[in-house]
């Protein structure tokens, strides 16, 4: 099978200005940081950015916002961002709020070739706002358009040579979902293996959905423990 | 014990045997501590995790393994791990029996606003509305009134909602109160309080029984 293993530089070069890029993760566990620098690096702007949270202030997806690249965040909570927050509120980035469940729904819809998704969540709220509503079974239900993007950044425990990946523990969250969803997947991983190495049974993102893999030496601090968070 | 435990503990006997349950920030991650461990009770996180256990001891976090909330959880025998999607699938599909979740305002309808306060506070939807709205049953678990006294459970909401008639119980410091189709219905008041202090910090009317009210 063809060794998808590149340099972080490779991996990242056809990332332009103005592209949409999914990024997995949901607080540290599954944030892809290394390929986050990576990007910082490239030095590319105007970018729409696709995560469940932004990851707390001057940490991962935060850092790209603080330095102006972002335009449009399209997000289901900042909570724990009272810089994006902040920012937000002088409109300084554009968001996008979804719930939750919805963000993942239309993520999954776009990696299936779907359209979008019917959804009831919010019909009675703020949320169904200019939405196109539609009858389902004699139910209101709003039209969610699916979501796509041009690259996704993931986080991997293991990848194989070609690109079949596992991820561990609640790290695994948005990542096998944006990895179905991007023309170009671009994965990081803890640990490289062999093909054959991974039982097919365990593998969560078979190689297929995976375009590049850049394996992490080492792990940076931000992938480590958050001293407050810790009881 | 704080009220704040007070309302976690009154609020975990509500919770059935081999029941799944989710529990929001704030108030509801005081609950674990109240279960008792033969109703091997289950509890969802919203990040992928079904058969979270306590908090994590200091020293022994894993980086990998967090509640919604950011805390550092374990997990208990039985536990599984999976996907965003998955996750809200469990919720919206109907297989959560519980959601405990904390409250800005209810109304006597059930209505429930928590996620926005327009102009002040504007984190974002998480994954408040899907468990409003789909889990079987909502009990909000929050301090009677604001911090300024003023009520919280009204005749209608001010906020914009979360979602409309979803709550099926409330528990305070002072009262738990069931929404039931007549209207609010007063089940049991906390030990140090009378009926008309919880009608007095009640703007929304309340239905009271015949008889004595359990003590809790």
């Amino acid at each position: 099978m063809i060794d998808k293993t590149t340099s972080l530089e490779n991996a990242l070069r056809t990332i332009r200005d103005g592209d949409t890029i999914m990024v997995g993760g949901f607080g540290v566990p599954g944030t892809p940081f290394t390929l986050i620098d990576g990007l910082l690096e490239l030095g590319v702007s105007n970018l729409t950015l696709i995560k469940n949270e932004a990851n707390e202030d001057g940490m991962g997806l935060s850092k790209l916002i603080e330095a102006n690249r972002v335009q449009k965040l399209i997000t289901s909570h900042l909570g724990l961002n009272a810089t994006v927050i902040g920012m937000m509120n002088r409109h300084e980035i554009e968001v996008a709020f979804y719930p939750q469940g919805i963000l993942a729904e239309k993520i999954r819809a776009g990696g299936a070739g779907l359209l979008g998704i019917l959804t009831d969540i919010g019909i009675d709220t703020i949320l169904a706002k200019d939405k196109a509503v539609v009858t389902v079974d004699r139910q209101p239900a709003m039209v969610e358009p699916a979501l796509r993007a041009d690259v996704a950044l993931i986080h991997a425990a293991v990848a194989d040579r070609f690109g079949n990946l596992i991820y561990e523990k609640s790290a695994r969250n948005f990542n096998p979902l944006m990895a179905t969803a991007a023309a170009k997947v671009i994965v990081e991983a803890e640990k490289l293996v062999e093909c054959g190495d991974l039982a097919p049974d365990q593998i969560h993102t078979p190689g297929a959905f995976t375009d590049h893999i850049v394996v992490l030496d080492t792990l940076t601090e931000e992938y480590g423990i958050l001293a407050h968070h810790v009881l | 014990m704080s009220f704040k435990e007070k309302i976690a503990q009154r609020a975990a006997a509500e919770i059935g045997a081999g029941q799944i349950i989710n529990l929001g920030i704030g108030i509801p991650t005081l609950i674990p501590k109240f279960l008792e461990d033969h109703k091997q009770v289950v509890v969802h996180s919203e990040n992928g995790i079904l058969g979270m256990g306590l908090p994590c001891k200091r020293g022994l976090e894993d980086r990998n393994l967090i509640d919604a909330g950011g805390t550092y959880v374990t997990t208990g025998r039985g536990a599984a791990f999976f996907d965003s999607a998955l996750s809200f699938t469990l919720i919206r599909g109907g297989r959560l029996d519980i959601a405990f979740i904390g409250a800005l305002e209810v109304s006597a309808a059930g209505d429930l606003a928590n996620w926005i306060i327009p102009g002040q506070y504007s984190p974002g939807i998480g994954g408040g509305m899907e468990l409003a709205q789909k889990a079987r049953r909502l009990i909000v678990t929050s301090m009677h009134t604001t911090r300024n006294g003023d009520p919280k459970i009204l005749k209608a909401c001010t906020l914009p909602l979360t979602a409309k008639g979803c709550v099926n119980t409330i528990i305070t410091e002072l009262a738990v109160i069931d929404v039931l189709p007549a209207g609010l219905v007063l089940r049991e008041i906390a030990a140090e309080t009378e009926i008309d202090t919880v009608i007095a910090r009640t703007d929304a009317a309340l239905l009271i029984p015949d008889g004595n009210l359990t003590r809790y």
